[in-house]
């Protein structure tokens, strides 16, 4: 299934999708590393939606636009490019920060959205106890020790570490982590003001989650289950931060049985 | 030349293997490792050895603001700075520098550097930074507001020094309907402002604009890197359209005197490279959060990361001017000749670094002072 690059312009800024594949729009909100390449969960949803995966303002792609200062301006700004691009009854799905997006723009407005995957998003924080241990701080952690939590198999870490860094992937890293930075450095990965208005998201949701998450511990899941009663709860063994990736299969068919229920 | 007896007050009671151990004595280390007793010692100490400084002859003592280090125990140099102001009667004040993004309201610097200057009757000099990259790590502001923040606030403590009050003050940032100083600043317009740097154009760029030119204090950077960053300031000056003073430029850099060449090596080697290999060393991601500095400034980090990151014996910091060490002689030589090749007015001698102690601390002032000081003093 081939994805095309495509450019739009959306409060000023110059955006950059790929979109391929037929069906059911399904937006995927990347995370704090972007989406530089078609991973193969992309050319999988692609058999049976039609798949928007855009850079977020400050990454990728796109352009970083002066008015870009935290994650509600990027929440806004999505509002805007679900309008700009007509699209209706969205399967929205986020990873990480976008995951955190995910939920701050249904909490604004799910006119255009159908249903929401969350995948192992930021956003919110569990208070200390029991439920888990602190996030990883990303921002002291080194790139490469970064790769190493992503995955709870160390041998698709060593896989993406070996491949060596470009002047292009190392611009563009950089480009991320400053966005990343003004989003989400403080309060740290998360919005003090989402957990009282998470009750407004009024369309179907689905947690997925990684057991072996080493960078969001999987306590999150379940106090996002606890702020969100009806949402699906799906924790997979054997994976970390990156379902979508470390367990491609299984998360395409749970994506296709939750949003074609 | 203006001779300023700088000061970091380091935690010189550290376990060295504990700061090693930990990769860093910032953010991370824990505080058990500091002890309050020796610390009450150390305070002391220090303070007592700034006050020598105005008894030995300098024109200036200068403290700064670190937090949550074993580098330097000022997390307030108000608190050092006040203690200063009462304890010394002649000598000037310098606060190098108050963090202005780290704090929640820049009108407290306006108010705490203004108390000062009252009181000491008019002996302040000010000092901006940012703060270094750590302290975006404890303080939890966000970097990539750094710039914007430090801009915003040096405006509006200027403007809160020198305008009649109250006025109401509308940033970006900080926002405040009555903005009218108690007290007022001492000396008239206000304080002299110093912008201690690690090098940087836009700092170069914004220190020179002909309505501050303020003085640029390149810090603690090899000599080839001083000379290159304030003969950047006066070409700066010269684009701007006017021709740089001397007062505009400083260099602040460790110094130890000996007897000998010999003996002041051999009396300085471990504490420099304590300091130096201990004290100052964290890692890239702790020194340069995101925004802190242009994505191209910090991928010429990277590029000489093996260089900037290792250890440096003091043998190599002589050999680049990190450090300046020897007989009263040596060091004269040394600083006369980079005075000529460089012209800056004002010299900030650091004659306590890392673990070094009291009475190496005292014979190095002394010497330094006594033999060193009065030839430094009179080149113009």
């Amino acid at each position: 299934m081939a994805f095309t690059d495509r450019f739009i312009d959306v409060a000023g800024c110059r955006t950059h999708y790929r979109r391929g594949g037929k069906g059911a729009p399904l937006v995927f909100l990347h995370g704090a590393g972007g989406m530089p390449i078609v991973l193969p969960f992309m050319e999988k949803l692609a058999q049976r939606f039609d798949v928007i995966v855009p850079d977020h303002p400050g990454y990728g792609q796109s352009d970083e636009p002066e008015w870009l200062e935290n994650i509600h301006d990027v929440a806004y700004f999505y509002l805007d490019f679900l309008a700009a691009l007509e699209l209706d009854a969205v399967v929205l799905v986020g990873n990480s920060m976008g995951g955190w997006m995910a939920m701050e723009i249904a909490v604004r407005n799910t006119s255009r959205i159908a249903s929401l995957v969350l995948v192992s998003p930021a956003g919110i924080r569990v208070e200390g106890g029991a439920s888990g241990a602190e996030p990883a701080d990303i921002f002291l952690l080194s790139p490469e020790d970064t790769v190493r939590l992503l995955f709870h198999d160390p041998k698709l870490a060593e896989e993406r570490l070996s491949v060596p860094p470009t002047a292009e992937s190392i611009d563009l890293g950089l480009k991320n982590r400053h966005t990343t930075a003004r989003l989400a450095w403080e309060p740290r990965l998360h919005d003090p003001m989402l957990p009282k208005w998470l009750h407004r998201i009024d369309v179907p949701v689905s947690i997925v989650w990684g057991a072996q998450d080493q960078l969001l511990p999987v306590g999150m899941a379940h106090e996002i289950k606890r702020l969100v009663p009806e949402a699906e709860l799906n924790i997979l063994e054997r994976c970390g931060h990156l379902p979508h990736v470390e367990k491609m299969e299984e998360f395409c068919a749970l994506v296709e049985r939750f949003a074609c229920r | 030349m203006q001779i300023v007896l700088f000061h970091l007050m380091p935690y010189a009671a550290l376990d060295l293997n504990e700061g090693r151990k930990n990769a860093t004595v910032w953010v991370t280390l824990p505080n058990r490792n500091f002890d309050p007793q020796r610390g009450h010692q150390l305070y002391n100490r220090y303070l007592d050895e700034l006050e020598y400084g105005e008894e030995l002859g300098f024109d200036v003592v200068a403290v700064n603001e670190h937090h949550q280090t074993a580098y330097g125990l000022m997390p307030s140099p108000i608190v050092t700075a006040s203690a200063l102001a009462r304890k010394t009667k002649r000598v000037k004040i310098a606060i190098l520098g108050s963090a202005l993004p780290l704090r929640s309201h820049p009108l407290t610097v306006a108010e705490e550097h203004a108390m000062i200057d009252v009181i000491s009757g008019g002996r302040l000099i000010s000092g901006f930074v940012r703060g270094i990259g750590a302290e975006y790590h404890t303080f939890g502001v966000n970097p990539t507001f750094s710039h914007d923040r430090f801009h915003e606030a040096h405006d509006l403590i200027v403007r809160a020094w020198t305008e009649p009050g109250p006025f109401s003050f509308q940033g970006h940032h900080y926002r405040v309907r009555y903005v009218n100083l108690w007290p007022r600043p001492y000396q008239k317009p206000h304080p002299p402002i110093w912008i201690p740097s690690q090098g940087s154009k836009e700092t170069i760029d914004w220190a020179s604009h002909p309505e501050r030119r303020y003085t640029y204090l390149q810090t603690f950077s090899p000599v080839k890197v001083v000379q290159r960053y304030l003969k950047s300031y006066r070409d700066t000056c010269a684009g701007h359209g006017y021709e740089c003073e001397d007062r505009q430029l400083g260099w602040a850099v460790p110094v130890y005197v000996g007897d000998t060449d010999e003996s002041a090596r051999g009396e300085a080697k471990a504490h420099f490279e304590a300091f130096r290999n201990v004290y100052v060393r964290m890692p890239l991601e702790m020194l340069l959060p995101p925004g802190y500095t242009s994505r191209e400034s910090l991928k010429n980090v990277m590029k000489a990361k093996a260089q900037m990151f290792g250890d440096v014996t003091l043998e190599q910091a002589l050999e680049l001017g990190l450090f300046v060490c020897g007989s009263a002689q040596t060091v004269t030589e040394a600083f006369s000749q980079h005075w000529s090749d460089m012209r800056f007015g004002n010299l900030l001698v650091m004659c306590q670094f890392g673990t070094l102690p009291a009475d190496l601390t005292r014979a190095n002032m002394e010497r330094f002072a006594r033999g060193v000081m009065p030839r430094l003093k009179a080149l113009n």
